[in-house]
């Protein structure tokens, strides 16, 4: 697959506020909506963007583990509950871990070039504070390989899992540098989300961040080399936007300025028994990435905006090596430079990532495209970057389990 | 014998009180960690209490309790049920650690429960005849080698020891309200008090984790040595201002002052409230006989005990209503003695008092704020500064209070109560949560 058969777009994005820790309005202790409630103000929030439900021909649902946090199955059957017009309309649901948001992409992409469809609804959620992070934790493990590794793995499987990466970062690449490095992911990923009002840490008021992110880990109670301030968030959010055809876009009622076109996606997949093949490189991201590039006939230079899957700071940092803005081991100056930020050479999850914004897990891959969209058709408000003519590809990366499951997409500007 | 011996059959007389039960859960988790460790190894938890009918209430109260304290020890608790095939996910441990507890645990009224006992935590009513009788009668089940630690936080350990013929097998182990949470002992040992006894207690308290700190036998130790003296005093000066403002706004300004202009986590009032009008009635009582100090009285707490307005919490751990009135555990009313009433702390009453006292001096933060705060005391520091020179009402009764809560605490040292200043500061930060010692240089 060198280029698409056909011009795949993108619109109608939404993203809900991501609930959780952090927000004013969170009480941990009172009742709370649940997925219904996310899966339907998504996608109603892209529905209002278009002209008439009817003209919406399927669905795709994506989510990590509503069967444990929300004891429900059969995601697909929520997706009529949006709006009328919807029943009886097909509809999927997707599930890759983390990664299972980017899954429910490619999957919208290759039923409108299969000519299946000419406009696909993809929503994205998942409600995860109904536990408490200890039995969460046992969830998100399921994004590991539960009967070879959750016996042997740490109480917080997956923060250790990133943990012992920066452990191999530290000793390899130097502890000091890789350290800090990751305290600027923080302190950027909560001033990016100070500019978002959708986000988990946008009534963040701490003062000196970059302190708190340098806070020592506690082995006792957490991990070996991060502390939680290096974690992304436990999230109750909702993402949606629309896959069109260029034939689909008319019957929306969508003009081309409203919409992003899908440029190209590379997706890999590695053997979930295995341990990754180098704990300071994420491998399979880099193989999703070059095939995204191969495929649009471009490289890092032509990214002028980006979303890595920064479920960890120490993620965020390898990312910024495996899309080749930087060269091995020196992520962590890349960012310390301030190279990722807004006014950066390649403002990465600007609003927010994964840290800032929130982690509704199976999500969050949806919720990276509806933010390349609002950047590239200039709708993300305070969040808003200049997208550099020369640059003027979005990227998006989504990663499930401890980079299993990726899908790289790129996206540009309608012409 | 070890502690580990002794830990193989333990009890806990008066378990379904507010101490007693914060005991057990203590002892629940820590027999339980045994159990995981040595398994087929049988222990044994008795927890014993006259309230038949408050042993259900004390059954939920663990179960909560210890499943709390597993979901925080998660990362030990991994480590402890390692080799335990069956057990995989997180709540599958905490759920085996829940039941580890409770497999060690029997519940009953019955003190013959107590009889195979070889460690005996007494957490019954603070009086001094009920537990001297009660102590008696342990000591006629038991055998010699039976050692108690008695939860007293104003009888003097020496004084029960004799009443009850113990032959030193006593040691005061004073824990502080709620014992879960809070991370000080008081520890008094008698004269008398056996040696083995004393290592027993410094062992045990590593184990749970708690900073011991040492108060010598003398009647109310460190921790209501200075509580009684600093609410004594709260009250003296709600008396004092009661014709300017009634006993009402007397009362809501020096909870005020002791709370925030003091940065306390509590208001003294609220905090007598929290103790029990009666409890605190009753460690004064006990202080005078012992002390034979006539001071250690008050008209209006006896007063509030008579009318049966006592404070305390219930079974849930909400705060009954004591000098105020609650509403999810905030203080809403102040109580009027003369109507009977509480007067709501609201409109133009809490105004005019809050204008008397005048605004909180520049760099106040509340004590919640600055628990976590990393640059406390520079905070503290910079605040109390202010205080001084601050020209308010509100910032003179502030000083005032500073000073004397500061004389109170010295006077423990001199008296030979504490072993040193460190010592009281330590008591109030640890047992009483208050961000600073009482005595500093802020005044």
């Amino acid at each position: 697959m060198k280029k698409l058969r056909k011009k795949v777009y993108v619109t109608a994005g939404y993203n809900t506020i991501s609930l959780g820790s952090g927000r004013k309005e969170f009480r941990p202790k009172e009742p709370r909506p649940g997925i219904e409630h996310y899966i339907k103000e998504a996608g109603e929030g892209a529905i209002a963007q278009i002209n008439n439900p009817d003209n919406i021909d399927e669905g795709v649902v994506t989510n990590f583990m509503m069967a444990r946090y929300n004891r429900q199955g059969n995601r697909p059957g929520f997706f009529p509950m949006i709006h009328p017009a919807l029943r009886y309309k097909p509809a999927t649901g997707v599930e890759g871990a983390c990664g299972s948001g980017g899954l429910g992409l490619v999957v919208a992409c290759k039923t409108i070039l299969a000519d299946l469809a000419d406009a696909v609804l993809v929503i994205g959620i998942e409600v995860q504070n109904t536990v408490k992070a200890v039995y969460g934790a046992d969830y998100l493990a399921g994004a590991g390989w539960y009967a070879g590794e959750r016996k042997q793995g740490h109480a917080h499987f997956f923060p250790a899992q990133f943990s012992d990466r920066a452990g191999a970062c530290f000793e390899k690449f130097g502890k000091e540098k890789v350290r800090e490095g990751m305290a600027h992911w923080y302190v950027q990923a909560i001033e990016n989300a100070r500019r978002n009002p959708k986000a988990q840490e946008y009534h963040n008021s701490t003062e000196d961040l970059y302190t708190l992110a340098m806070t020592p880990p506690n082995p006792k109670v957490f991990c070996e080399h991060i502390n939680v301030f290096d974690c992304s968030k436990v999230s109750d959010a909702g993402s949606a936007l629309i896959f069109a055809s260029e034939e689909g876009l008319k019957k929306l009622g969508v003009s081309k300025e409203d919409a992003a076109e899908v440029v190209s996606w590379g997706q890999c997949e590695d053997d979930i028994t295995k341990p990754p093949p180098d704990l300071t490189k994420l491998t399979t991201t880099e193989k999703a990435v070059k095939l995204a590039y191969e495929r649009a006939g471009i490289s890092i230079r032509d990214i002028g905006v980006l979303e890595v899957h920064d479920c960890f700071t120490i993620s965020g940092l390898l990312a910024m090596e495996a899309v080749g803005a930087v060269g091995y081991g020196e992520g962590a100056d890349f960012v310390k430079e301030g190279r990722t930020r807004p006014d950066g050479d390649i403002p990465t999850n600007t609003t927010g990532g994964l840290i800032g914004y929130g982690h509704p897990v199976g999500a969050s891959g949806v919720r990276q495209a509806v933010d390349i969209l609002h950047q590239l058709t200039g709708k993300a408000g305070d969040c808003q970057v200049e997208i550099n003519p020369d640059r003027p590809y979005g990227m998006l990366i989504s990663m499930g389990g401890s980079d299993k499951t990726v899908v790289a997409m790129t996206f540009r500007k309608t012409e | 014998m070890n502690l580990d011996e002794r830990l193989e059959n333990v009890s806990v007389i008066g378990a379904a009180g507010k101490m007693g039960s914060g005991i057990a859960v203590l002892l629940a988790q820590e027999l339980a960690k045994l159990k995981a460790h040595n398994q087929g190894k049988i222990y044994k938890l008795n927890l014993i209490d006259v309230n038949d009918a408050a042993l259900d209430g004390l059954r939920r109260f663990i179960k909560a309790q210890v499943t709390k304290v597993a979901e925080k020890s998660i990362v030990a608790l991994r480590s402890i049920y390692a080799d335990r095939d069956d057990l995989v996910e997180n709540w599958e441990m905490i759920e085996a650690f829940v039941d580890d507890a409770f497999s060690v645990i029997r519940f009953g009224s019955d003190l013959k429960m107590a009889a195979d006992s070889l460690l005996i935590f007494e957490a019954i009513v603070e009086d001094e005849a009920i537990k001297i009788r009660v102590l008696k009668e342990l000591n006629e089940l038991c055998g010699e080698e039976t050692l108690f630690l008695t939860n007293t936080s104003s009888i003097p350990i020496g004084f029960l020891d004799e009443q009850a013929g113990l032959s030193g097998r006593i040691i005061g182990y004073h824990f502080y309200n709620p014992p879960v949470v809070q991370r000080l002992v008081e520890v008094i040992t008698a004269q008398s008090t056996q040696q083995e006894l004393r290592g027993i207690g410094a062992e045990l308290g590593k184990r749970l984790r708690k900073k011991l700190v040492p108060a010598n036998d003398i009647s109310g130790f460190i921790g209501n040595g200075h509580f009684m003296r600093d609410g004594l005093y709260a009250i003296g000066e709600a008396e004092r201002l009661k014709d300017k403002y009634s006993l009402p706004g007397a009362i809501y300004i020096m909870n005020r002052i002791s709370q925030d202009y003091l940065i306390r986590p509590m208001g003294i009032f609220q905090l007598i409230d929290y103790v029990g009008i009666d409890v605190f009635q009753c460690i004064l009582q006990v202080m005078r006989k012992h002390l034979g100090d006539s001071t250690l009285q008050s008209d209006l707490i006896d007063r509030m005990a008579e009318r049966g307005i006592l404070g305390g919490q219930r079974v849930d751990g909400s705060q009954k209503d004591g000098f105020l009135k609650y509403e999810r555990n905030r203080p809403v009313g102040v109580y009027d003695l003369e109507k009977g009433e509480y007067q709501p702390i609201e409109g133009k009453w809490k105004e005019d008092l809050d204008a008397a006292i005048g605004p909180l001096p520049a760099g106040f933060s509340p004590w919640r704020n600055l628990l976590r705060e990393p640059k406390k005391e520079e905070k503290l520091s910079a605040y109390f500064q202010n205080l001084q020179g601050a020209k308010t009402f509100g910032a003179e009764l502030a000083r005032a209070y500073l000073a004397r809560t500061k004389e109170i605490a010295k006077k423990l040292v001199q008296d030979g109560v504490a072993n040193s200043e460190e010592d009281v500061n330590s008591v109030l930060t640890n047992g009483f949560y208050w961000l600073y010692g009482p005595i500093n240089d802020y005044i």
